[in-house]
């Protein structure tokens, strides 16, 4: 198995506040990470460094053996194989559904106007939203622009996806397809860090899980671990207020996969 | 006082919202929840209407039985003296429409630059940014006239070779600097109101910082602003007059001309009712902009 994502002594400060506070993490080729923890630990802090979208403080970050953090690389290059999927969507209002997918396919990878938005469509018809192509994106419900940011994300046929919370803005009843949409990517063998609060999905999605605590890696292991017998204490704090808040049905009662 | 748009929303917003009653209207008349049921709407044209002839009414009867009112009729509202000016103003008008639709074009582009160039991030971009807000200290701070005055005297007199030396197009110069100065802040309000997720957005999908910029930023920003920038371009025709004071024959030198050899004022009447017959449209274009604006705001909020 080959290493995808190698993320070492990772420091990130806001002014005064240290969000990150020495992350190591890897994330191997096909595998998916899951990143727990409460608000604020660091989870979307530390997904915005990967795709540089925070400048960091100290640290290295390497994709496939190259570290990206140093001054001489390409940003955009770097970007073009790392995708992210925002908790607030943010797709592009002024634009139909299609348009948002074929952009940047057409005007970065530098393919034929045609060309991306077949591509677009064919993406789009994958994740159920064929019909959806041609209408603005404040026509579609939560869950729906959704998938269409993960689509978008898709179509710069990324290496590595990152997903940062992108369920917790929406109403519980459209959870669902948006987490059946990544558990398919997953399937289909898409390397992923995700932040998540979905304690259920990241039990059975991801091979490791990470869990963040003020601005650092407490514990990480497979899930079945993580979630039935985690070592550090606060690991457990976390867990037992998680069931205490109902996010986490299914998991004591089934008792893993 | 042309604003007899005071009570006309009055008349219409009981027609305007049948869907939505609980969307809150602003400014909307605090007598509608004590006025209930189906008849609110007819009371309220009634009540819309009464006011509105009685107070124009009281308003027109006290100017035209004021002692003065028979002398200033006869210098400043003659039929005859109208009918003879206004076509002679009308047919200088079209240098006017010529300067305005000229320098429309120029501020759009000048100011569109200069918003950008202050938008830009990065230290590389210092002296553009500091470009970019001189030019709008600069231009914003002068009298437009002032600026008229020392580019149509100024230029033609340097006598320089390949630059022209009519006073057309240096006041249409003028009109293009000084606008642009205004319209640049306009777009560079409206470029600072697109939330910075849509460019984290952008940029996480390898758009470079002009691609954001150019397909995702801008075309956001400039949607947002027309209705300030239609306001900017009605005063922009308005000042269009201001070239008169470079001896450009236009509609208001026309007028000024008629009333010197007549010694009737109502040529400048004609001229401010065809200023205002051009303008009329616009502000109600601006207004419809805005409403379709606030709608799309609360139904996206919904």
């Amino acid at each position: 198995m080959t290493e995808s994502v190698r993320i070492t002594g990772l420091h990130k400060s806001f002014g005064d506040l240290e969000v990150l506070k020495g992350i190591d993490l890897v994330v191997d080729t096909h595998q998916v990470v899951c990143l727990i923890g409460a608000s604020g630990s660091g989870k979307s802090t530390l997904l915005r460094c990967i795709n540089l979208l925070e400048p960091i403080d100290a640290g290295t970050i390497e994709i496939d053996g190259v570290a990206i953090t140093s001054g001489s690389v390409d940003v955009n290059a770097v970007r073009r194989r790392i995708g992210i999927v925002f908790q607030a969507f943010n797709l592009f209002p002024h634009m139909t559904i299609l348009r948002n997918v074929a952009l940047a396919p057409e005007k970065v990878l530098g393919r034929s106007h045609r060309e991306a938005e077949a591509q677009a469509r064919e993406l789009l018809e994958r994740f159920g939203l064929g019909d959806k192509a041609e209408d603005y994106p404040d026509r579609l419900s939560g869950g729906q622009q959704q998938r269409v940011a993960i689509v978008r994300a898709l179509a710069m046929q990324p290496d590595i996806l990152l997903l940062d919370e992108v369920t917790s803005a929406l109403d519980p009843v459209l959870v669902a397809e948006v987490l059946d949409a990544i558990r398919e990517l997953a399937d289909a063998g898409m390397t992923m860090v995700v932040a998540t609060h979905e304690m259920g999905f990241a039990r059975d999605v991801a091979n490791d899980v990470a869990f963040l605590h003020e601005g650092r890696i407490l514990e990480e292991g497979p899930p079945d671990r993580i979630f039935r017998e985690p070592q550090d204490p606060e690991t457990k704090r976390f867990l037992d207020r998680i069931i205490a808040a109902g996010r986490m049905e299914g998991l004591d009662v089934s008792g893993g996969s | 006082m042309v604003g007899g748009g005071g009570p006309s929303p009055d008349v219409s917003s009981p027609r305007g919202g049948p869907g939505d009653p609980r969307v809150p209207r602003p400014g909307g008349d605090p007598r509608s929840r004590i006025l209930g049921g189906r008849d609110r709407s007819a009371r309220n044209v009634w009540i819309a209407v009464a006011s509105t002839v009685i107070f124009f009414g009281v308003a027109a009867i006290v100017i035209v039985r004021s002692p003065g009112w028979p002398e200033l009729k006869a210098s400043f509202f003659d039929p005859a003296e109208f009918r003879y000016s206004l076509p002679k103003i009308l047919s200088k008008f079209v240098r006017n429409v010529a300067i305005f639709c000229i320098a429309e074009v120029f501020v759009l582009l000048l100011a569109l630059l200069l918003a950008v160039m202050r938008s830009l991030v990065g230290p590389v971009f210092t002296p553009l940014r500091i470009l970019s807000a001189a030019y709008t200290d600069v231009f914003r701070g002068m009298p437009t006239i002032l600026v008229i005055f020392l580019l149509g005297y100024g230029m033609p007199s340097l006598n320089l070779q390949g630059i022209p030396d009519s006073e057309f197009f240096w006041a249409i110069v003028a009109l293009v600097l000084v606008y642009s100065a205004y319209v640049a802040e306009v777009y560079r309000a409206g470029i600072q109101a697109v939330h910075p997720s849509q460019v984290a957005a952008a940029r996480s999908l390898g758009l470079s910082r002009w691609q954001s910029m150019r397909h995702v930023v801008l075309p956001q920003a400039v949607r947002s602003v027309i209705p300030p920038l239609l306001n900017d371009f009605i005063g922009l025709q308005k000042d269009s007059a201001l070239v008169a004071f470079l001896g450009i024959i236009e509609a208001f030198q026309q007028a000024t001309i008629i009333q010197q050899s007549d010694f009737n004022f109502t040529p400048f009447v004609a001229l401010a009712l065809v200023y205002i017959v051009i303008t009329i449209p616009q502000a109600r274009a601006v207004d419809r902009l805005i409403a379709r604006d606030q709608r799309r705001r609360q139904a996206a909020a919904m």
